[in-house]
């Protein structure tokens, strides 16, 4: 799967309070944590939402298990996330979602620029220049594929 | 010979592995997540739930009908399925998971970051988000990547006021955020053996603070001894000489109390740097630092006098507050003006029961303080009960040098 979107950048440690507030969590309506995702960083960025791939820093999803972190992102439309590193329960969560994400050291982000990458090419473009990163397992291809772990799990039974 | 992960996951570090899950665990917040995930997986029955929990921490009581209709949903699943369940006012999931639950050498996953807690018995102990808990809930296992291991050597003996809060505020400082992504962490040391299970169950809660997977302590004497009072009977695990992917020594005997500065957990700095900043509130408690031990050294400090500010003190467990009310230590923080909650997690996530307002400064003995968390546009800083103590007489950051 090679996937497109435009880029939007940000900085190190962005962790879940941050992508999405506690106080969003006691509900179960998906819009909500969409309209709400990046609230305390900038309220202006949800509305880039759609369509973009987030290009951020190290240890990018830090901070609580909350699942509804990855979900609030894919929900708002974002593509993907490309970072250096990502904290593990983010990384695994966002897999389980069906949210596309890579490891790029490399890759300098310019805001709106054009990117696309291929988790399993192991490689991210922004505005042209190819960047190598990390591909992804072949089973965390194959749950992407469907979507996430439910629909993975429900095909395996 | 190899680390402790290693051993308890059966395989060198950087495989994947599929294992049982011992023990896996949800609480309110994370249990509605996997209750609708398991829902959408079709399955009837709970794959094991002789060996699931759902312990309900996070907004105890319920603080509006919303949240109250949610976990009646749960509460109801719980009983349907058979599983183990804790309600409101019975604690923190992982203060109850360390009450004569997990064992050493057991493989434990929480829907909850600070699952990591658990490592303190010597067990292989992390978090998973709900997706991950629904399957196990389906299948009773997931898959691990075995983690490299980072250790961390603790020399010598805590001494005047310092003690474990300021051990895990100063590793978190010296690796940093990120220092310990994907990797575990490992106390190990003389240092490490004089510390009690309580303390040691406040050092692994804040291994995840630097994206470690998990923290581990080996099990010996203190261990046995500990869970022996639940009748549970352990033996010790050899230390070895794992390969480390990178070495740490603390060294406890110059340990000083630590404040990590809003809004980084790794900003830690002395607290005699922080000396006179005001605070509006000080709250005891969470999974970090709401154990009896934890509550009775903050007892001891402002036991005869008056906090200066307003103080929130939630114990992590029931047993830990009756165990308050039984020694007096409750009495205590009551008459020095304290105001005590119901066990479970309170204000620390920010959604009701003590959460700040926009300026104002608060300080805590939790194990975060990011932007926002615990109140929109407030301040945090984070300490040792210890510290807390010697601030809420003063109604601003004190050293407890001296008093503790
Ligand atoms: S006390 Fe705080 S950190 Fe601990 S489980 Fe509860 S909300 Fe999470």
């Amino acid at each position: 799967m090679t996937l497109q979107g435009n880029a939007v950048c940000l900085g190190a440690d962005i962790d879940t309070d941050v992508i999405i507030a506690g106080r969003y969590l006691r509900t179960k309506d998906r819009r909500i944590w969409a309209d709400h995702v990046f609230e305390d960083l900038d309220p202006a960025l949800a509305a880039r939402m759609k369509g973009a791939v987030i290009i951020a820093g190290p240890n990018f999803g830090c901070g609580s298990s909350r699942e509804q972190a990855p979900v609030a992102l894919k929900e708002a439309g974002v593509v993907g996330v490309i970072a250096p590193s990502f904290a593990r329960i983010f990384f695994r969560n966002a897999i389980n979602v069906g949210l596309p994400l890579m490891e790029c050291a490399e890759v300098r982000c310019r805001d709106a620029a054009p990117v696309s990458f291929s988790p399993e090419g192991g490689w991210v473009e922004v505005g042209g220049v190819r960047h190598t990163a990390t591909p992804l397992s072949a089973r965390m291809l194959d749950i992407l594929r469907h979507g996430g772990l439910v629909e993975y799990w429900r095909r395996q039974q | 010979m190899s680390t402790l992960s290693e051993r308890i996951l059966g395989a060198p570090a950087g495989s994947f592995v599929d294992r049982a899950v011992n023990r896996a665990f949800v609480h309110d917040g994370t249990g509605v997540l996997t209750l609708e995930a398991w829902r959408r997986m079709e399955r009837e029955r709970l794959a094991c739930p002789e060996r699931l929990s759902m312990l309900f921490d996070h907004i105890t009581p319920a603080n509006n009908s919303t949240t109250a209709a949610l976990q009646a949903e749960l509460r109801t699943f719980a009983a349907e399925q058979g599983l183990h369940f804790s309600d409101i006012g019975g604690g923190i999931c992982h203060q109850l998971m360390s009450e004569g639950i997990v064992c050493p050498g057991e493989v434990v996953v929480g829907a909850d970051s600070h699952s990591c807690t658990l490592g303190a018995f010597g067990a292989f102990a992390t978090g998973v988000g709900a997706t991950d808990m629904a399957a196990i809930w389906a299948s009773g296992s997931t898959w691990f990547r075995v983690p490299e291991t980072i250790a961390i050597h603790l020399e010598g003996q805590l001494r005047g006021a310092a003690e474990a809060k300021d051990i895990a505020l100063d590793y978190v400082r010296r690796l940093g955020m990120d220092g310990g992504t994907y990797q575990a962490l490992e106390f190990l040391g003389e240092g490490a053996g004089s510390l009690s299970m309580e303390n040691r169950l406040t050092i692994t809660n804040m291994a995840v603070e630097t994206g470690a997977k998990t923290g581990l302590f080996y099990a010996d004497a203190v261990t046995a001894y500990y869970l022996g009072e639940y009748g549970i009977r352990t033996l010790p695990q050899a230390v070895g000489e794992g390969r480390y992917a990178r070495e740490l020594t603390l060294d406890l005997d110059d340990l000083v109390p630590i404040i990590a500065a809003p809004h980084r957990v790794d900003k830690g700095a002395p607290v005699t740097e922080f000396e006179g900043v005001e605070i509006d509130q000080v709250f005891v408690g969470t999974c970090t630092n709401g154990r009896y031990e934890d509550l009775a050294r903050f007892a001891g400090i402002v036991a005869g006098k008056k906090v200066a500010v307003r103080t929130i003190v939630v114990p992590a467990s029931r047993s830990v507050l009756l165990k308050a009310a039984e020694t007096g230590v409750l009495s205590t923080l009551i008459e020095a003006g304290c105001t005590v909650g119901p066990p479970g997690c309170g204000p620390c996530l920010g959604a009701h029961m003590g959460v700040l307002g926009e300026g104002e400064v608060g300080l805590s003995t939790a194990n975060r303080n990011f932007r926002n968390r615990m109140g929109v546009g407030a301040e945090y800083y984070l300490c040792s009960p210890s510290t807390a103590a010697a601030s809420a007489l003063r109604g601003a950051i004190a050293s407890p040098e001296g008093l503790a």
